[in-house]
């Protein structure tokens, strides 16, 4: 049950960045299907930052180097986006499956590069082994393994919330996804309020991908990428309806489901029911496919998303 | 306009010349990122790409072989395209096709393995089941307003996840290797032309059957009333409901006869026996790559051919690198640059048609001022 627990609050807290990533970005008007390109180069930053420091590193600076690193990462990441859908209005669905593209092959040829060099043309492998970096990260609460990147979702959580509902700044950039003409009319500079919410969703969906990789295990394949975390995390974030809370909410839903196909066998009584393993890996989507179904009609997507901003438009 | 279109101005011109544009792009930033990897050997790797299977110049069984190869592996990229290129016209992203792959690979591999049925039964039996997870999105685009995109992605790992599930069955998977069996020869799709390609075993009417698919598209898309609806859908959804075009009606029936197509490509990769399913933890890549090769081949059922084709011999180019220096994948990240920058054709289309205008300025200041108007 502990362990139910703690993989729960793991992929609770990717989901939530990463989810909260996507809805500033759609806020701002632009859809960032590459979550999952953006997520990898993150997790790829983050453990190489944790293979590189010498071991005698204290924690607290393993872990803020390798967050650093991951965050800056995302946001280069996203930049492609950025550049691609704001400036050159290029179409987005397309930027952001390119950019899924790049990151799962850029961050294989880069691991693999990076191995070669570093063991002299022995290894191969697109994978790295950061064990005792991810050591930094844990702490204990009783029996409970627990791990520091959760309390930094929960505080980046608040932050994103009082941000989103408090501040001129969120205001404006969510002005710019409903209707940017009027917010141009306004004195908004729809451009930079798009590059701040894209930016914004490559520094959490970094954060997000070093949190995926290194909560759970010691060593990634980057050829793998994040196997669809990015994508679960926009389905989380329609299911919580563009609205942070709701995006909380609803991360903790689909990641009990998550982590319920990841440890069922531990738990006997699920163990003993006679479904299989990868009923509880189809849960999440089926459920939100049931859910969307039923709050689609009234569904509150930012109105100009996905509609490059054409000043002369009218 | 009064003047005859220039040859540069021609839409389809254009965009021939951007997706090209693209190609030559990628490849150069593919060299680029050689060079940073090992620059002593950055020359040779690119050219090791390029030149592909006519490495094999001074055997030609063997290099037709190769071609072939490649011709068959683009096959279910292609089809894929056209699957989505066909719903994209209609305004929609259809990134479910890979579901519906997963969906056609499911039904191709159970009827051949475990039932089997002969190939046409089990190449059917694909594109039905294609249909089918395409229909489900449809109807949940049509009725609910769930947006497709979210609906195919959803669809996409349910449809993985039955895979796994169905799959894994001792009559049809050898479940310590967690890899399907070999298609019986009953479920194998006839060959065509194979002693022209080194009698390479893989080729089948698989070939023919996509150029055919792919003709279709283009004579339903430019010569048919359902066709000239969908792409007005498309440019829009409410004028179109205004005349009197059936809305639901026209995404389900796009949806579905895209995931048919999908379906369909699964069955002619699976079918001829040149790859064996194995248990996997993401969705084949294959519906999201013909994403890319539906835009590199500028959204033309014809173009999307040459595309498929292109990207594929850029894919397997990677396999010709020396793995001293360099790994594979490099060239799929290049195929990956290469699909990036198809999202600045529209850019790169401008640009043409702005250069062309500056021209025009000095011969003829009329036709400038019409051309400006129809710009803006």
């Amino acid at each position: 049950m502990l362990l139910l627990i703690q993989y729960t609050l793991i992929f609770a807290s990717v989901l939530i960045l990463v989810a909260l990533g996507g809805m500033f970005s759609e806020r701002s008007g632009i859809i960032n299907l590459g979550l999952e390109g953006i997520m990898v180069f993150g997790a790829m930053a983050g453990a190489m930052v944790m293979v590189l420091l010498p071991d005698n590193t204290p924690k607290i600076v393993v872990i803020v180097l390798t967050m650093l690193a991951a965050a800056a990462a995302g946001m280069i990441t996203s930049l492609f986006i950025a550049v691609a859908a704001i400036n050159f209005k290029a179409d987005q669905t397309l930027v952001g499956t390119a950019v899924n593209m790049i990151g799962v092959a850029g961050a294989t040829v880069i691991v693999k590069a990076f191995n070669t060099n570093r063991s002299n043309g022995t290894d191969f492998s697109p994978k790295l082994d950061y064990v005792k970096g991810q050591e930094a990260f844990s702490f204990h609460i009783g029996d409970l393994r627990l791990n520091w990147f959760i309390v930094v979702a929960i505080v980046l959580l608040v932050v994103a919330t009082v941000y989103f509902y408090k501040t001129k700044s969120a205001l404006r950039l969510r002005a710019c996804g409903e209707h940017p003409q009027a917010a141009d009319s306004v004195g908004i500079n729809v451009y930079k309020m798009r590059y701040l919410g894209v930016l914004i969703s490559g520094f959490l969906g970094g954060l997000g991908g070093i949190i995926y990789i290194s909560a759970a295990t010691s060593t990634w394949h980057f050829d793998y990428g994040v196997a669809g975390a990015g994508f679960l995390a926009l389905a989380v974030m329609i299911f919580g309806q563009w609205k942070p809370e709701r995006i909380a909410w609803s991360a903790v839903i689909f990641a009990l489901f998550k982590a319920l196909s990841s440890v069922y066998m531990g738990i006997d009584f699920l163990k003993a029911l006679p479904i299989s393993g990868t009923v509880y890996n189809m849960l999440p989507y089926i459920v939100s496919l049931i859910v969307l179904a039923f709050t689609s009609k009234n569904s509150r997507a930012p109105k100009a998303e996905g509609i490059p901003y054409d000043k002369g438009a009218r | 306009m009064k003047n005859k279109t220039g040859f540069m101005r021609r839409p389809g011109v254009q965009t021939l010349i951007a997706s090209i544009l693209c190609a030559v792009l990628g490849i150069v930033i593919g060299f680029l990122i050689l060079l940073a990897i090992n620059p002593s050997h950055a020359g040779e790797g690119i050219w090791a790409i390029l030149k592909n299977f006519f490495k094999y110049n001074n055997n030609t069984t063997t290099m037709l072989y190769y071609l072939g190869s490649t011709l068959v592996k683009s096959l279910p990229l292609i089809l894929c395209a056209e699957a989505i290129l066909f719903a994209y016209k209609a305004g929609l992203f259809n990134i479910g096709a890979a579901g519906q792959y997963t969906a056609g690979l499911i039904a191709s591999l159970y009827t051949s393995l475990a039932l089997g049925w002969s190939w046409w039964a089990c190449l059917l039996s694909a594109l039905l089941a294609g249909a089918f997870w395409g229909f489900l999105s449809g109807m949940f685009k049509a009725f609910f307003a769930v947006n497709e995109v979210i609906a195919g992605i959803m669809l996409n790992w349910i449809a993985l996840y039955l895979a796994n599930t169905i799959l894994a069955n001792e009559k049809i998977m050898d479940i310590s290797k967690s890899e399907t069996y070999g298609i019986p020869q009953k479920g194998i799709i006839p060959g065509f032309m194979q002693p022209v390609f080194g009698n390479n075993q893989y080729m089948t009417i698989a070939l023919p059957l996509t150029i055919i698919v792919a003709i279709l598209i283009y004579l339903i898309l430019n010569r048919t009333t359902f066709g000239y609806e969908l792409k007005a859908t498309g440019y829009n959804k409410d004028a179109a409901k205004y005349a009197g075009m059936n809305a639901k009606r026209n995404i389900i029936l796009t949806i579905v006869i895209s995931g048919a197509i999908a379906g369909l490509a699964a069955g002619c990769h699976y079918l001829t026996g040149i790859e064996h399913y194995s248990i996997s933890a993401s969705v084949p890549a294959m519906g999201f790559n013909g994403i890319a090769v539906a835009f590199l081949g500028g959204l033309n059922p014809i173009g999307a051919i040459f595309a498929g084709f292109f990207i594929e011999y850029l894919t397997m180019g990677g396999q010709y690198l020396d793995t001293r220096y360099f790994n594979p994948q490099i060239a799929d990240l290049m195929v990956a640059i290469i699909i990036y920058l198809c999202g600045f054709v529209l850019f790169i289309k401008y640009l043409l048609n702005k250069k062309k205008s500056a021209v025009i300025v000095n011969a003829n200041a009329q036709t400038t001022q019409d051309d400006g108007k129809e710009e803006q």
